[in-house]
């Protein structure tokens, strides 16, 4: 699975638990400053990323994750 | 010698055939909290869905709103507090641990000499109730169960933690479970999770906490499949639910569980209770409390088949389909 297959899938999980176009989830986009995202919604995600990707996304892992390019590499770095 | 005894003749089945429930007077306002701890109603509304909770002077006890639920609940169901051989009372806000709330509830209400307890299992008390009366009736130990869950959780509050203050409130709600010729509760599915015992506790000085991202996880992770669970040991699709009462913990939990549900095919025109808008977190009371004010709102009826999902400190959990009185 390479990076653009990430962003595809963490794109459709953004939309299905915040609400945000898909298309407007981009790698250069804060969860926080550019998407209206806040820290209950990004537990939501990383809970559904998890199951999706099967990686381990810890709370103070998640506090890092800024941008949407930060959790694709981070889902990249620890896939299975 | 080898001794036979004599087993109870149960029921072949158990339903909810009456409830009710009780609130203190007094409205407390996000405003009215704002001017006390550094928050404002933006953001209690935006992160628990809370707008308003009622809350107990020192003149309203917990037993005062049991013993009313569970009255209206008696009445509700047709029935007499002669016909109550059970009290049970789901609550984890005894100011005190001995005595325990259900024999002065059963008094207060008129039931005489019921067999009488109370059951702790924080906000998933009210289904754990649920489920030990309907298997108390089965198996012929009771005729009737008033299940209650009662809390005063005001009297656990820190006031000055703007963490806990906003999200919890006082409430009872109440259920009598009577015999049925088919299953009309279904079987429990529950389980608890203790190596997350310190993530909803009361400190040394007695009040509650919570670590609120930590509890966030676990119940949007981990409730949307064990409710699953319980609908399949019901025999039913989750397309068969007609409404879904979560214990009302937090409208961003309420909201994901009912949206892992719909994703794995539950209806879109699913009611979801959403009573924690103007009751708050009432624990225990939440899930009674909820259905008794939709049924009085029309949004639940007769017949309904509903999805109870309760989870809390301990943590623990539990769940069951159940039909609409």
């Amino acid at each position: 699975m390479n990076n653009e297959d990430i962003l595809t899938d963490l794109a459709a999980i953004v939309e299905e638990v915040a609400g945000v176009d898909a298309a407007d989830v981009t790698a250069d986009k804060s969860f926080v400053d550019d998407l209206d995202i806040d820290s209950l919604s990004m537990v939501e995600i990383a809970v559904q990323a998890e199951d999706k990707f099967g990686v381990k996304i810890p709370d103070d892992q998640l506090a890092n994750l800024k941008t949407v390019g930060d959790a694709v590499k981070y889902i990249g770095a620890n896939l299975k | 010698m080898t001794r036979t005894l004599r087993p109870a003749e149960g029921s072949p089945g158990a339903r909810i055939v009456g409830i009710g429930s009780a609130q203190p007077q007094r409205v407390v306002t996000n405003h009215e909290l704002a001017e006390r701890v550094d928050t404002n109603d933006e953001w209690i509304r935006r992160r628990v869905g809370i707008v308003t909770r009622r809350i107990a002077g020192p003149e309203q006890s917990l037993v005062d709103l049991a013993s009313e639920a569970g009255g209206k609940a008696v009445a509700d169901a047709g029935l007499s507090p002669s016909d109550i051989d059970t009290v049970l009372v789901a609550t984890c806000t005894m100011p005190y641990s001995i005595p325990h709330s259900a024999s002065q509830v059963a008094e207060r209400i008129g039931i005489t000499a019921p067999g009488a307890f109370d059951l702790n299992a924080a906000c998933a008390g009210f289904c754990y109730g649920l489920a030990t009366a309907s298997d108390m009736i089965r198996s012929g130990s009771s005729g009737h169960v008033l299940v209650i869950g009662a809390e005063k959780l005001s009297d656990i509050l820190d006031w000055d933690d703007r963490a806990t203050s906003v999200i919890f409130g006082d409430g009872a709600g109440a259920a009598v479970v009577g015999p049925a010729a088919q299953p009309e509760i279904g079987p429990v599915a529950w389980g608890s999770a203790g190596d997350q015992y310190e993530v909803i506790r009361t400190t040394d000085r007695g009040h509650i906490f919570q670590e609120g991202q930590a509890v966030f996880r676990w119940a949007t992770s981990k409730i949307g499949p064990f409710a699953r669970r319980a609908v399949e040991l019901a025999g039913l699709q989750p397309s068969d639910i007609d409404v879904l009462i979560p214990h009302q913990a937090n409208l961003r939990i309420i909201e994901a569980i009912a949206r892992q549900l719909r994703a794995a095919g539950a209806r879109d025109d699913m009611v979801v209770a959403d009573d924690i808008v103007d009751s708050g977190n009432t624990s225990s009371a939440s899930i009674p409390l909820a259905l008794d004010h939709m049924r009085a709102a029309g949004r639940v009826r007769s017949g309904d088949v509903m999805l109870l999902v309760g989870f809390g400190a301990g943590l623990t959990y539990a769940g069951q389909v159940a039909l609409c009185p």
